[in-house]
C-alpha cells in the first residue's frame, strides 16, 4: 500500500487544534520564548525548523507541559490548558503521543511492554487485545515481530525510532509531537521514515507537530512550515511560500548548499518521488 | 462527548445484518471489546452475517482491529462474514490495522527446583568471574600505577584533587559523626557492664582496642563503600552506557588510567585520613561520656589510653586502610564497567557493588585479625 494511492482526509476548514498565545519561556535571566504565537491546524503535518539552540525543542517541552511557561495561555480544542482541572488534562494528554529525541523507551522494559505501557496504565482492555495491539502497532511502525522481545539496548538507531513511534501510538492519539525524528537514520531510513509518518497521518487522521531539520522530511510530508527565530514564530505557511521569503535565515536555510538542490527538484516537479 | 459502542441486530432472509454504531475507539474501554465479543455471540449459528459499520462516529486501529478480528473469526467458525458500508477513511484503517494473528507470548514457567538449582550455580559461577574481574583489573591498575610513577606527566592532577575533596572532604563530617556516636555508646555500654565486676576502669582499654583497631576502620569502610562507592560505580556506569567509555577507548586513551587511577589513588589517599579522624571522633565520643557517666577525668582517661601498646594498636587499625580503600575502588570500577543499557542493570550494579565492597572488607578485616594474630602484633 503507497501513500500516493491513499486520498487525502477532507480537512473540516482546518480547525484549530492546539493553539499557542503570547508564550514567553526562559531560563534564569535568559528569555528564549518571547510571546510566541502558534496555530497547529487539526489533520495538518506541521514542520518546525529554526536554527540550533533557536528553542524548537523547548516550545515541544512548553506545549507538553514539561517546562513551566512564565507567561501566554495553550488552547486545546478551543479550550486553556491552565483552566482545566488534572482529570481534564490527563485526557488531552492522552490523546498526545510524543516521540523523543532519543526514542526515550524504557530501558528496563522490552519493547512490546514499553507498547503495552501506557496501554496497561490507561485503558481497561483485556490482556489478549493488549497483546495484539502492541504487535500490531510494531507492523503498523514497520517493525518485524521478532522485535517484541528485544530490549531498547539491543535496537540499532532507526529501530528505537520506529519502537518509540510503536509506543507514541499505543493509544491511538489525535496529535503527534515529533522532536526531530529523521535525525540520526540514513537518508533511505530517512526517507522509509517520512512515508511511514505520511501514511500513518493519513490513515489515523492524525494531527502531527514536527520539529525537524531535515529538509528532505520538509517537502515530503509537511503541509505547513514554520520558522522559529529571536523566540518568535517569525514565517509560517506551505514550504513554497517560505521559499520566496526575504527573511536572510530563511533565504539562506531553503536556498543553501543543502537546500537548493531540492527547491529545484520541487519546482521541476519532481517532488512527485515523495509520498503526496 | 463520545459514543458507546453499539450493535443493533436485524435478521435478514438468510443470516442477520449486524449494524454498528458509536464510537469504535480506544476510549470505550472494556466497552469496546465487550461489543466485539456481542458481535460474536449475535452471529453464532447463523449462515451469513453481514455487518454494517455505515454509521459508524469513530473508528481507530483498536476498533478496525476488533471488527476485522471479529469478521475473521466468524469466517473461521463458518459464518459468511462481510462488511458493508465502508467509509473510504474507514477503509484505510481496515486494511493497515486488518486482523493477523498475533502467537500468544511464550508460557512462562513458574519458579521449580531446577530453576533454583541453576539459579545457584550461576550465582556461584558469577561470583568466579567476578573475581577474575577484580583481579584483572588490580593487575592493570597495578601496571597503569607503575607507568604513572616513571612518567609523572601521567598523573591527572586536576581530577586527583576533585576526586580527594569529594572523597575526603567533603566525606568528613558524616563519618566524624558516626564514629563519635558510636564511640560514645560503646564506652556508655562499657561502663554500664564492666562496673559490675568493679571493672569500669577497664573501659577505657574496651574502647581504645576496639575503637583504634577495628571499629574505626570498619565504620569508615563501610561508610565510604555506601558513599564512595555507589557513586564510584554509578558515575562509571552511566559512562558506559552511553559509550563515553568506548569514545576514551579510541582515543588511545586506557580507560583505567584516566578515570580509574585518579579515583583509586584520591580513595587509597583518603581512607587513612579518614580513619584517622574517626578514631579520634570515636575516642572523644567515648572520652566524653566516661567523663560525664563514669566520672574519668580526661587526664585519667588520655593517662590511660597512653599505654605502650596503644600506639601499635593504632597502627594496626591504620595501616589496614589503604587496602580498604582499594577493595572498595576496585569493586566499584568492576561493577561500573559491567553496567548494560537498561536503567535497571545500573541500579542492580550499584547495588551489588555496595553490597560486595561491604561484605569484602569485612572478610578482609578477619584475614588480617588472623594475620596479626599469627604475627603477635
Amino acid at each position: 500500500m503507497t501513500a500516493a494511492s491513499l486520498s487525502r482526509p477532507p480537512h473540516p476548514a482546518w480547525e484549530v487544534e492546539i493553539r499557542v498565545r503570547g508564550l514567553e519561556v526562559g531560563f534564569g535571566e535568559k528569555l528564549v520564548m518571547k510571546g510566541l504565537d502558534l496555530d497547529i491546524h487539526r489533520g495538518e503535518v506541521l514542520g518546525f525548523v529554526g536554527a540550533s539552540g533557536a528553542g524548537k525543542s523547548v516550545l515541544t517541552r512548553a506545549i507538553l507541559g514539561l517546562l513551566h511557561r512564565r507567561a501566554g495561555s495553550i488552547e486545546v480544542k478551543g479550550r486553556d490548558l491552565d483552566a482545566m482541572t488534572e482529570a481534564e488534562r490527563g485526557r488531552v494528554e492522552r490523546r498526545w503521543g510524543v516521540l523523543f529525541q532519543q526514542g526515550a523507551l524504557f530501558s528496563s522494559l522490552t519493547v512490546k511492554q514499553n507498547i503495552q505501557a501506557p496501554m496497561r496504565e490507561h485503558l481497561d482492555i483485556s490482556p489478549r487485545l493488549r497483546e495484539e495491539l502492541a504487535m500490531l502497532k510494531l507492523a503498523l511502525v514497520g517493525l518485524p515481530p521478532d522485535a517484541a522481545d528485544k530490549f531498547p539496548s539491543e535496537l540499532s538507531g532507526g529501530m528505537i525510532k520506529r519502537a518509540a513511534l510503536a509506543r507514541a501510538l499505543a493509544l491511538d492519539p489525535e496529535v503527534l509531537f515529533l522532536d526531530e525524528p529523521t535525525s540520526g537514520l540514513d537518508p533511505i531510513g530517512a526517507g522509509d521514515f517520512d512515508d511511514l509518518i505520511g501514511t500513518l497521518q493519513e490513515t489515523l487522521g492524525l494531527t502531527v507537530f514536527m520539529v525537524t531539520h531535515d529538509l528532505d522530511s520538509l517537502y515530503a510530508i509537511c503541509d505547513r512550515v514554520a520558522v522559529l527565530g529571536q523566540g518568535r514564530v517569525i514565517a509560517i505557511g506551505p514550504i513554497s511560500e517560505l521559499l520566496g521569503s526575504s527573511d536572510p535565515w530563511i533565504k539562506s536555510y531553503f536556498h543553501g548548499k543543502r537546500g537548493s538542490g531540492r527547491e529545484a527538484a520541487a519546482r521541476s516537479g519532481v517532488a512527485a518521488a515523495s509520498p503526496r | 462527548m463520545s459514543l458507546a459502542p453499539t450493535i443493533a441486530s436485524e435478521a435478514s432472509t438468510d443470516g442477520v445484518i449486524l449494524a454498528l454504531t458509536g464510537d469504535w475507539t480506544l476510549r470505550a474501554g472494556a466497552g469496546l471489546e465487550q461489543q466485539a465479543a456481542a458481535l460474536m455471540a449475535a452471529a453464532d449459528g447463523v449462515r451469513r452475517a453481514t455487518l454494517d459499520i455505515s454509521a459508524i462516529e469513530s473508528l481507530d486501529t483498536a476498533g478496525a482491529w476488533l471488527i476485522d478480528r471479529s469478521r475473521q473469526s466468524m469466517s473461521a467458525a463458518g459464518v459468511e462474514a462481510a462488511l458493508t458500508g465502508v467509509r473510504a477513511e474507514h477503509a484505510t484503517l481496515l486494511r493497515a490495522a486488518h486482523y493477523r494473528p498475533v502467537d500468544a507470548p511464550p508460557h512462562r514457567h513458574g519458579p521449580s527446583a531446577t530453576a533454583l538449582l541453576a539459579d545457584v550455580g550461576e550465582s556461584v559461577y558469577v561470583s568466579g568471574v567476578d573475581l577474575i574481574a577484580g583481579i584483572d583489573l588490580l593487575g592493570r591498575l597495578v601496571a597503569v600505577f607503575a607507568r604513572a610513577a616513571i612518567t609523572p606527566m601521567r598523573w591527572r592532577l586536576t581530577a586527583l584533587a576533585f576526586h580527594l575533596e569529594s572523597f575526603s572532604l567533603r566525606s568528613a563530617p558524616i563519618i566524624v559523626m558516626i564514629n563519635f556516636f558510636v564511640g560514645a555508646i560503646v564506652a556508655q555500654q562499657g561502663i554500664s557492664q564492666l562496673a559490675r565486676y568493679g571493672a569500669g576502669a577497664y573501659t577505657v582499654d574496651l574502647v581504645g582496642i576496639l575503637i583504634l583497631r577495628e571499629m574505626g576502620l570498619l565504620l569508615t569502610s563501610i561508610m565510604v563503600a555506601g558513599r564512595t562507592g555507589s557513586a564510584m560505580t554509578a558515575e562509571i556506569g552511566a559512562m558506559n552506557m552511553r559509550e563515553e567509555i568506548d569514545a576514551l577507548k579510541v582515543m588511545a586513551l586506557d580507560p583505567v588510567e584516566v578515570l580509574i587511577l585518579p579515583r583509586a589513588a584520591a580513595l587509597v589517599l583518603s581512607m587513612p585520613i579518614l580513619t584517622f579522624l574517626g578514631d579520634i571522633a570515636a575516642l572523644f565520643g567515648a572520652g566524653l561520656v566516661m567523663w560525664y557517666i563514669g566520672g574519668v577525668t580526661p587526664e585519667a582517661f588520655f593517662t590511660r589510653l597512653q599505654q605502650p601498646y596503644s600506639l601499635e594498636r593504632f597502627e594496626v587499625g591504620l595501616i589496614k586502610a589503604p587496602f580498604m580503600a582499594l577493595i572498595i575502588g576496585i569493586i566499584a570500577a568492576t561493577e561500573g564497567f559491567t553496567v548494560s543499557g537498561s536503567a535497571e542493570s545500573l541500579g542492580a550494579k550499584v547495588t551489588s557493588s555496595v553490597v560486595k565492597s561491604i561484605f569484602m572488607v569485612i572478610v578482609v578485616d578477619g584475614i588480617f585479625a588472623l594475620y596479626f594474630a599469627a604475627v603477635d602484633f
